[in-house]
């Protein structure tokens, strides 16, 4: 996993709620068995029309927000479907983070796991970044957990877990594999019927 | 101080890591499917590493697989991911109910229906509707691709335990109510998030009284309301049911014992209740495009609060003020692993039973496994479903999400038994209304909703 540590870009606001991960990347793409090449089908019923052409009027279609890695979106996002596929879509279209007002739980723990900053703030917090102009950057700071936006500073919690396998870039699997000799003891205590 | 039954099965099973901070958690029980785990299996691969337990983990194919000539995929990539489960299951031991296998169907069928899902236990699949488990009374939740390889390579998983809410449900269901409605209502009253960051617990006398088969449509549904997980408190029900099946304990007493110390002290162990009255419950119909805008079947189409709602109604043609009978149905689906269990076609079919459907219908019925499949066959339900006009398929995830050939044409409104009713979910531009099996057999019928209670069938 790439660390992570500060991001410094333009950004795409979606304010709508509950946007959930059957907009985020639809069923007819989960099919594929690798993890990249989701990105071109990200908001894919928002983003083309019947005949498969950009809508113009769709956000990410527009040429001055091409670029932008941070996503400011409504409350709940990414409910529905536990679809991993979700976070490869956004992080392969381009997006290192996403400012919401709350996450799914399953759309949190993938995030968490693929190197992708689901940032939770009031929604206050979050028209003021969404009123933000096209070309205007926004900066998130994991170590300071703090989103940066013309002279505004908003703070952000997160685990210091997740931080510290974001700001390193660790993986899970090793990590755990410490732990091998107390999986084993619990194992041995399990109960047999 | 008193405990719920969430924070004693949770205790029992972490390795390492304190309360509040993520945990290191142990699975009992990992389920695979053919759409979240080839990512998963090809990390192990580069990786050279083994799963762990292959005696706690069982896969099976359902989402891609077609319910109509079964062994003939044209998709191929569909085909592509079938192949990928089976060769990885293969080349790592774990057990599969594979096209055709007599126990192949919706993992959530088919978990609960081999005796694999059981009390007590920790149990994670790479699908969110794994909170249909919960209803045996375990912790059971969706997990993403990530985590899913992290399960087969340790056989745990890292979590921070979430908050606890009661869910009180009583009162007597009046008559043509169904635990799809109680659901359905809950999250209608409380909203599509109302349960994130919650383990949910349902309790009380309505769900005492209910079968397995119900209990788990109202957990299955748990994570519409934003709560990855929905348990319920194991009784003689839940040990009766999974008494005798193929992989339940060959020591029933002695695993009955164990499971009996799992229940919730009291109340006050929660850190939210909530109450839920059902002797009023009219049945339940979504009108929008998530399981929170539904209204009982008596009550208009609510107004445009916000632009989510104008897009809900732009989206499905429909509103505000109309009522679900003015929904013009012509598709019906029956299934899914929320309603796609022996006794919900039963309760469609005794619906079914001397009608037809209307002319301008296409109904599909999609038992949840083939056990469903040939026990529904044998007590000759399917031949309901046949002379009422309806198609009888092969098992699968279906049209519930339209990843295999099943899909709602554009534009057209579908009576449908599963559980989201997101843009676009069953087909591209399709209009999902979510509702009982009684209530879209008699929508089948009517070619629109009606009021199942004063339609004198239940």
């Amino acid at each position: 996993m790439e660390p992570i540590t500060t991001i410094t870009s333009t950004s795409i606001p979606i304010m709508k709620d509950n946007i959930d991960t059957d907009q985020l990347i639809p069923k007819q793409f989960l099919k594929n068995i690798l993890k990249v090449g989701y990105g071109r089908h990200l908001f894919f019923d928002w983003r083309y029309d019947k005949d498969g052409k950009p809508n113009p009027d769709f956000i990410l279609n527009k040429p001055e927000r091409q670029g932008a890695e941070i996503l400011v979106a409504g409350d709940n996002f990414g409910c529905g479907s536990s679809r991993e596929h979700a976070v490869w879509a956004l992080k392969d279209y381009g997006f290192k983070a996403v400012i919401a007002g709350g996450f799914s739980d399953i759309f949190y723990m993938n995030s968490t796991k693929n190197g992708f900053l689901a940032i939770k703030l009031p929604l206050d917090q979050r028209e003021i970044l969404a009123a933000a102009p096209a070309d205007a950057k926004i900066t998130v700071d994991l170590p300071k957990q703090e989103v940066r936006y013309d002279g505004n500073r908003f703070a952000f919690d997160i685990d210091p877990l997740w931080k510290h396998k974001f700001i390193n870039g660790l993986d899970d699997i090793a990590i755990t594999m410490q732990y091998e000799d107390q999986i084993e003891a619990y194992e041995k205590k399990m109960p047999q019927f | 101080m008193s405990q719920t039954m969430f924070d004693k099965i949770w205790d029992q099973h972490v390795i390492t890591g304190k309360e509040g901070d993520p945990q290191l958690i142990y699975v009992d029980l990992h389920l695979l499917h053919e759409v979240t785990s080839p990512q998963a299996f090809e990390g192990l691969r580069e990786n050279h590493r083994k799963v762990r337990r292959t005696d706690k983990t069982f896969a099976t194919m359902d989402h891609n697989v077609p319910t109509k000539d079964i062994f003939n995929i044209k998709d191929e990539i569909s085909r592509k991911q079938i192949d990928t489960l089976a060769k990885n299951a293969k080349e790592f031991g774990v057990r599969l109910a594979g096209m055709g296998d007599e126990d192949q169907g919706i993992i959530h069928v088919i978990g609960p229906q081999l005796g694999l899902t059981q009390p007590g236990m920790v149990i994670v699949c790479g699908d969110s509707h794994t909170a249909t488990h919960g209803a045996f009374g375990s912790i059971a939740f969706g997990i993403g691709t990530s985590e899913v390889e992290h399960v087969l390579a340790t056989q745990t998983i890292w979590q921070t335990k979430p908050k606890t809410m009661g869910i009180h449900v009583h009162g007597k269901l009046p008559k043509g109510v169904y635990a799809k409605d109680i659901i359905m209502g809950l999250i209608a009253r409380e909203g599509v998030s109302f349960g994130t960051g919650y383990a949910a617990e349902f309790y009380g006398d309505t769900i005492e009284q209910m079968s397995m088969e119900e209990r788990m449509t109202l957990s299955n549904m748990a994570i519409e309301g934003g709560a990855k997980i929905g348990t319920m408190r194991p009784d003689q029900t839940t040990f009766d049911y999974v008494a005798g099946r193929k992989y339940a304990p060959k020591n029933m007493a002695k695993a009955i014992e164990y499971w009996k110390q799992f229940y919730t002290d009291d109340e006050s162990a929660f850190d939210r209740v909530i109450d839920f009255d059902v002797s009023d419950l009219a049945p339940f119909v979504s009108w929008g495009t998530n399981p929170g805008m539904a209204v009982p079947i008596d009550q208009p189409f609510p107004e445009i609060k916000n632009e989510d709602d104008q897009k809900a109604y732009d989206y499905v043609g429909l509103e505000p003020g109309q009522t679900a009978p003015e929904i013009p149905i012509e598709f019906a689906f029956f299934g899914s692993c929320t309603n796609g269990r022996l006794s919900d076609l039963k309760i469609a079919a005794s619906v079914l039973k001397g009608h037809h459907i209307a002319p301008q219908v296409t109904a599909l019925v999609v038992p949840g496994s083939r056990t469903v499949k040939e026990q529904a066959e044998k007590l000759g339900i399917d031949k309901i479903f046949k002379d009422a006009g309806c198609d009888w398929r092969e098992p699968g995830c279906s049209a519930c999400l339209g990843m295999n050939p099943d899909q709602v044409p554009a534009g057209v409104h579908c009576a449908s038994t599963s559980n989201r009713n997101f843009e676009g979910r069953q087909g591209a531009g399709s209009r999902t209304h979510l509702a009982s099996p009684a209530m879209v057999a008699a929508a089948a019928i009517n070619g629109h909703f009606v009021d199942i209670r004063k339609a004198g069938v239940a």
